[in-house]
């Protein structure tokens, strides 16, 4: 295999928790990612799913630099991001954009449609002619399935579909190589929501584009996604290729994931003999010792409260952390 | 759905909406939020109305309980009969002992409907007390067995706390207890699971489904989750632009739609349970403008199958396909 574009080792990311207005203390610190590692091949898909407060978010927040991780490195594109400054910075910045999960908070309210998406080309001073911005704006609207006429709206104006592709478009503005979706489609009506998947989909072969695709909607993941990462707790538990991951799951947590998944077919549900996952998601400020999924885990034996489960590749390209999966 | 009872005579459905009109005025102009929208509920089954947003399916579970805001929101038209009653006629403190009382309610967000400053006890008893007359100390015990009900652990301390101290998916089972308080009839839960995670929202289901067949209370589930509504629904109501496109029992919704939009909307979602597509098949266009709604059927720009006849006036229900199953599309095979 080649390089990969992206290459994230141990990467973790712990937020100071503090108490006191008046004297500020450290009392303690919420562990969002606690030791993760995965490469993105270039134009792969790599899927980060997981519920809230397993840190996939703030995962792509270190990858977009708007975090300082704690400790670890991103490699992308043979440098570690996460020392660069000044004028690597921008250059990287670049080349690495993100498309949000709510449309309606992502676009200024004030700001018409052709502004939003000139922006970016404004602000790295790319293409300082107006006129020849203006077209830039229009060609990428209509590349994203937009009338070119709508440069002249507010997001008001606008559906929840729309606005997501006005956000893409301004994602497209600075032709980046990587873009880091954080749930693009979840707060869209479900009508909508395949057109967007589908747009994505028509966008990466157009130019070639590498995403981080961050969601909990797991059938849109596997649609979309040719690896994904499953994570719980800041880790990552279970890491393989679409295929392998949604028909053949190995961690008990991916089981238990995929089981609380209703498949919009009666006949089919009413014949599954379906039994929840206990329990809650843990406080990421004190996570279980051992292994973090162990005390909901229906496999759970002694020694998983005591010894955290490494990382082991079971397949090639299968990575579980659990050691009771054989 | 009427039937017939053990001595012949028919038996009402426990809730009946006929032709509601439910508007909002606002600067943009009239919103027709719910448009001539009628369906039934029996007793101990459960129905699901799903919808995207705009369609309606909240405002119209709303109006049921007179909980539209007015202004802006007004009910023009229509009758809502609960167990004979016309709620839309009732007077008010009457009104109040129905909502709470034998109609439960569960909504979306749990953070934002239950009162950040009382006690998780003070709110389950606050209702035992209004509409069963408990005193203070038999409410806590029964407040304190609820929430053994629902499943949530060491009762006597989380009854002292404040929702803030709850999780999101422990705060929804405070609202469950909540509804359940008064042994309701009817319990209308609006996209319960909404803002819960995966393995939460189907503990919370699940949840939901054993108490409500164990207790015989009828469900009215509103929500925008096909799979949702294929585990747990009897029958389904499928909303689009404030009218209902196609109702009947679950198993012919999904497996023999006959609206386009419903159509449409199944073959839009990618499933775990089928192999991968190459490509995903939405609905084309966007969902209408509800202020400016002509005298035609309203899915008609999005539709596949409109001609002009569909611009003339909005298509009925009319029944299709097995028992129970209606459609309101001129296109849709009988």
């Amino acid at each position: 295999m080649s390089e990969p574009l992206l290459d994230v080792r141990g990467l973790r990311m712990h937020f100071p928790v503090t108490e006191g207005i008046v004297r500020r203390r450290v009392t303690g610190e919420v562990k969002a990612v606690d030791g993760i590692d995965f490469t993105v091949a270039r134009g792969e898909t790599l899927g980060l799913v997981g519920e809230s407060g397993c840190g996939k978010t703030t995962t792509g927040r270190c990858i977009l630099r708007l975090e300082r991780p704690t400790e670890g490195e991103i490699i992308y594109d043979g440098t570690d991001i996460a020392t660069l400054g000044g004028k690597a910075l921008r250059e990287y910045r670049q080349k690495i954009q993100v498309i949000f999960q709510d449309p309606y908070s992502s676009l200024n309210p004030r700001m018409k449609i052709g502004a939003i998406v000139a922006e970016p080309l404004h602000v790295h001073g790319i293409e300082p002619n107006a006129a020849r911005r203006d077209a830039r704006v229009r060609e990428l609207l209509a590349v994203c399935g937009l009338n070119p006429n709508f440069a002249d709206r507010y997001p008001h104006e606008m559906s929840g579909g729309q606005r997501q592709r006005v956000g893409i478009a301004r994602a497209l503005a600075m032709n980046p190589e990587f873009i880091v979706c954080d749930e693009p489609v979840s707060a869209l009506d479900v009508s909508i929501q395949a057109q967007v998947v589908n747009l994505l989909e028509d966008l990466r072969e157009k130019f070639g584009l590498t995403y981080l695709f961050i969601a909990h909607d797991l059938s849109v993941v596997r649609h979309l996604c040719q690896r994904v990462a499953v994570m719980y707790l800041g880790r990552i538990v279970e890491m393989a290729d679409s295929d392998a991951l949604f028909d053949a799951p190995l961690h008990p947590y991916t089981r238990a994931l995929l089981a609380a998944v209703p498949v919009p077919d009666p006949t089919v549900e009413h014949g599954r003999d379906f039994q929840p996952v206990k329990g809650e998601v843990p406080s990421p400020m004190n996570p279980p010792s051992g292994c973090v999924f162990h005390p909901r885990c229906p496999m759970a034996v002694e020694r998983c409260s005591r010894q955290r489960p490494e990382a082991r590749e079971i397949r090639p390209g299968h990575i579980v952390a659990c050691d009771e999966v054989r | 759905m009427h039937f017939t009872g053990r001595d012949g005579e028919a038996v009402q459905p426990l809730l009946q909406i006929n032709d509601l009109h439910t508007e909002f005025r606002t600067g943009a102009g009239v919103v027709r939020a719910v448009d001539g929208v009628s369906y039934s509920v029996d007793a101990g089954e459960t129905i699901a109305v799903v919808g995207e947003s705009g369609s309606g399916k909240s405002v119209t579970a709303l109006s049921v309980l007179r909980l539209i805001p007015n202004p802006p929101g007004l009910i023009t038209a229509g009758s809502v009969t609960f167990e004979g009653r016309d709620l839309l006629t009732l007077p008010e403190p009457q009104m109040r002992e129905i909502r709470g009382g034998e109609i439960g309610m569960v909504f979306q967000e749990p953070m934002t409907s239950l009162n950040p400053v009382l006690t998780v006890g003070r709110q389950i008893t606050e209702t035992l007390e209004q509409h069963r007359g408990l005193t203070r100390a038999e409410a806590l015990r029964r407040a304190e067995a609820l929430l053994v009900q629902v499943g949530i652990a060491e009762p006597t301390r989380r009854l002292k706390q404040y929702p803030h101290q709850l999780s999101g998916g422990m705060r929804q089972r405070v609202m469950i207890a909540i509804a359940l308080a008064c042994d309701p009839k009817l319990i209308i839960a609006d996209e319960p699971t909404t803002a819960l995670d995966v393995t939460i929202q189907a503990q919370i289901l699940e949840l939901m489904k054993a108490l409500t067949r164990d207790r015989g209370i009828a469900l009215i589930i509103i929500t925008h989750n096909l799979g949702v509504v294929a585990r747990y629904a009897d029958r389904v109501n499928v909303m689009y632009a404030g009218r209902i496109v196609e109702s009947g029992p679950a198993i012919e919704i999904y497996h023999d739609p006959r609206h386009p939009y419903t159509i449409a909307l199944l073959r839009s979602v990618p499933r775990l349970d089928r192999p991968r597509q190459a490509r995903l098949d939405p609905v084309d266009g966007q969902p209408p403008d509800l202020t400016r709604l002509d005298a035609g059927c309203s899915f008609r720009p999005r539709c596949q199958l409109a001609d002009d006849g569909c611009a003339v006036s909005r298509p009925a229900l009319r029944p299709v396909g097995a028992a129970g199953h209606a459609a309101a599309c001129f296109k849709a095979a009988a």
